[in-house]
């Protein structure tokens, strides 16, 4: 029997029993959908994570002072000491690491900001003209803080959007004076629109002279130090640069913590990876029911079918050519069911995206096909037992049974 | 052609062993019109299954066309099946999601012949049969007698060389039997040999040779060394002598 007729056979039976059949291609279909879309979420969330990490900046070192990873009670503790703080001196001192590419040193505080009768709170980052690379932010107007020496506490500032329109609305910001605290500081520049990254809302914020920041909390610490390492693969060595730059700065002392965003990207990456595949685990159980009912409809077929297989025998059909014709049978019906699936699944994804545009919902490729071959593996695994069952019939019983 | 010898077949029924074949000496030439009439119950069937390989002897063997086929693997039964013997039924037994074509293609399909020479002999087979206006009607669509044709159409597809008719007119009425029964026979004139199954006497009383069973066992035959007897002849012979 050639293939061709064989496959013509096949769907010429399933088009026999059309309600069956359709029940059954749905019943695969939503296993496969199921699987594409829960992967496309977990993908999707997994993803975002990723985007408003890489969003912060390229191959970033975050360096912040105290040794976090350290349990216990250190000495310094029992002496009530506090770590040793960061200082200006300490972020330059970076610079000496051929690894290092740009740093951005950080201070953060929360102030008044008044201009003319409108005030309100705001958070207040002290740092360098770097920032903006480091950061990877944009600017909308004017420009961002001066290269140049980090440490003259010139009195400019570079407003986030949100925080320019509540105070200036439509007017022009830049040259105005605002009040930061006691100080007054002269707008230079406004930042771009770009919403919330990481929980830090950079709309909100107003941006200063690392310096001035300084004395306006009158501190000479850093919150942070954001380092950019020159490339991927210095990031390793920008950080154990960095490391023992400022442990030979701090008197041998080990005070600081160096992490980086690859290490915490990885983190969150396996976490939402071991979700995706938890979610994509549970909605193969679904495949593995459509298995079962597909060798359900298979076994129906067969007892339906008693007959038309004792005549098949009777005609000259060995029981391998049986046994095949039923198997190509759930091939087709697990076969066209799949990609009915991935077709439902890809609705689905393209729904949800709609909805909820801020995430990137995609199954991944290696999803759909292992959807798609888990179905189809099901399928096959499943209509072994009925297609033997088929072709085991004793042709002289198939016929006589009315 | 066919030759039988002591063939015997029993069925376990429960745990008891039910004799269905008792020692079955029978040997039919090529080109005989046989019929084998008994009452129900009396094996003639499970014999006609035998001959068409549909089944397997407990014991004794079995020769068709000159080589030993008692025991075939299901493999080469079903080569054997495919390419020499017909079946016709008494319940037609045709696919019902088929076309009258696709039901008179379906061995050829089974044997792998390639598509254009299927459609060539199809057409040729309804023509033969008369059915080409009701080529593409459903069994459901057709009457009983050109269902019947439909299943000989069938079962001379693959010009086999045993024809098998288990109660073939059993579901028909008597016009329409005997109509059936000449399109049998005319396959008789062109040197396929034809073994009737019947509890009509009628019906078996046409064949050239008639073999009697009871119980398992031959019990009469005549015919045969009469020689060859045309249908029209056979028809008016009467009921067949009891030995």
């Amino acid at each position: 029997m050639k293939l061709i007729d064989i496959l013509q056979f096949a769907s010429g039976s399933l088009r026999g029993s059309r309600t069956r059949t359709l029940l059954m291609m749905l019943a695969m279909s939503i296993g496969v959908a199921a699987v594409v879309i829960l992967t496309g979420l977990g993908e999707g969330a997994r993803r975002y994570v990723v985007d408003q990490f890489s969003s912060l900046g390229t191959n970033l070192l975050i360096v912040f002072p105290g040794r976090t990873e350290t349990a216990g009670i250190g000495p310094g503790m029992l002496v009530g000491q506090i770590p040793r703080e960061l200082t200006l001196d300490d972020a330059q001192a970076l610079l000496r690491s051929r690894a290092i590419g740009r740093i951005a040193p950080l201070t953060v505080g929360a102030s008044q900001i008044s201009r003319d009768a409108l005030n309100r709170e705001v958070a207040v980052l002290g740092s360098t003209a770097e920032l903006l690379e480091v950061r990877h932010m944009s600017m909308g107007q004017g420009q961002f803080l001066p290269a140049g020496d980090v440490y003259s506490s010139e009195s400019v500032c570079v407003l986030g959007a949100k925080l320019k329109r509540e105070l200036f609305g439509q007017q022009q910001a830049i040259g105005a004076w605002v009040r930061l605290g006691d100080r007054r500081f002269r707008v230079i520049g406004v930042l771009a629109l770009q919403g919330e990254s990481m929980g830090f809302n950079t709309d909100e914020i107003v941006i200063v002279p690392v310096a001035s920041a300084h004395m306006l909390f009158n501190t000479s610490g850093l919150f942070r130090i954001l380092v950019e390492a020159k490339s991927r693969d210095a990031i390793e060595r920008a950080k154990q640069d960095a490391e023992q730059i400022l442990s030979e700065r701090h008197g041998g002392e080990r005070d600081v913590t160096v992490i980086t965003q690859d290490a915490v990207l990885a983190t969150f990456d396996r976490i939402l990876r071991a979700l995706t595949l938890a979610v994509a685990g549970i909605a193969a159980i679904s495949l593995a029911v459509a298995g079962i009912l597909i060798m359900n409809v298979m076994l129906i077929a067969v007892s339906q079918r008693v007959r038309e297989i004792g005549l098949l025998k009777a005609l000259g059909a060995p029981a391998t050519q049986i046994r095949n014709l039923f198997f190509t049978e759930a091939i087709l019906l697990s076969g066209i069911g799949s990609v009915a699936g991935l077709v439902l699944g890809e609705i689905g994804t393209r729904v949800i995206a709609h909805i909820y545009p801020a995430l990137p919902v995609a199954a991944p490729w290696w999803a759909v096909l292992a959807a798609f071959g888990t179905a189809l593996g099901t399928g096959i695994l499943f209509s072994v037992w009925p297609a033997r069952r088929a072709a085991r019939l004793d042709p002289v019983m198939a016929l006589a049974r009315s | 052609m066919i030759e039988l010898s002591q063939v015997s077949r029993s069925f376990t029924v429960g745990d008891q062993q039910v004799a269905a074949l008792r020692g079955i000496d029978l040997n039919i030439a090529a080109g005989d019109y046989v019929s084998i009439m008994g009452p129900s119950g009396s094996g003639k069937s499970t014999l006609l299954n035998l001959i068409g390989l549909l089944d397997r002897p407990t014991s004794g063997t079995y020769r068709l066309d000159g080589g030993d086929v008692t025991d075939l693997t299901d493999e080469q039964q079903a080569r054997v099946r495919s390419e020499k013997v017909g079946f016709v039924f008494q319940a037609f037994h045709l696919v019902p999601r088929l076309t009258a074509a696709m039901n008179i293609e379906l061995p050829l399909i089974l044997a792998g012949i390639p598509a254009a020479e299927r459609k060539a002999r199809v057409a040729q087979l309804l023509e033969n049969y008369g059915l080409a206006d009701r080529a593409d009607h459903r069994p459901d669509q057709l009457s009983g007698g050109q269902r019947q044709r439909v299943a000989i159409a069938r079962a001379t597809s693959m010009h086999p060389t045993v024809l098998l008719a288990d109660e073939p007119t059993g579901n028909l009425d008597q016009a329409t039997g005997k109509e059936v029964m000449n399109l049998l026979e005319q396959l008789v004139a062109q040197q396929v040999t034809l073994i009737v199954v019947t509890h009509d006497p009628a019906i078996g009383g046409r064949a050239v040779r008639q073999v009697r069973m009871v119980d398992g066992q031959i019990t009469g035959e005549m015919g045969g060394d009469v020689g060859r007897a045309l249908p029209a002849e056979t028809e008016r012979r009467a009921e067949p002598d009891l030995r």
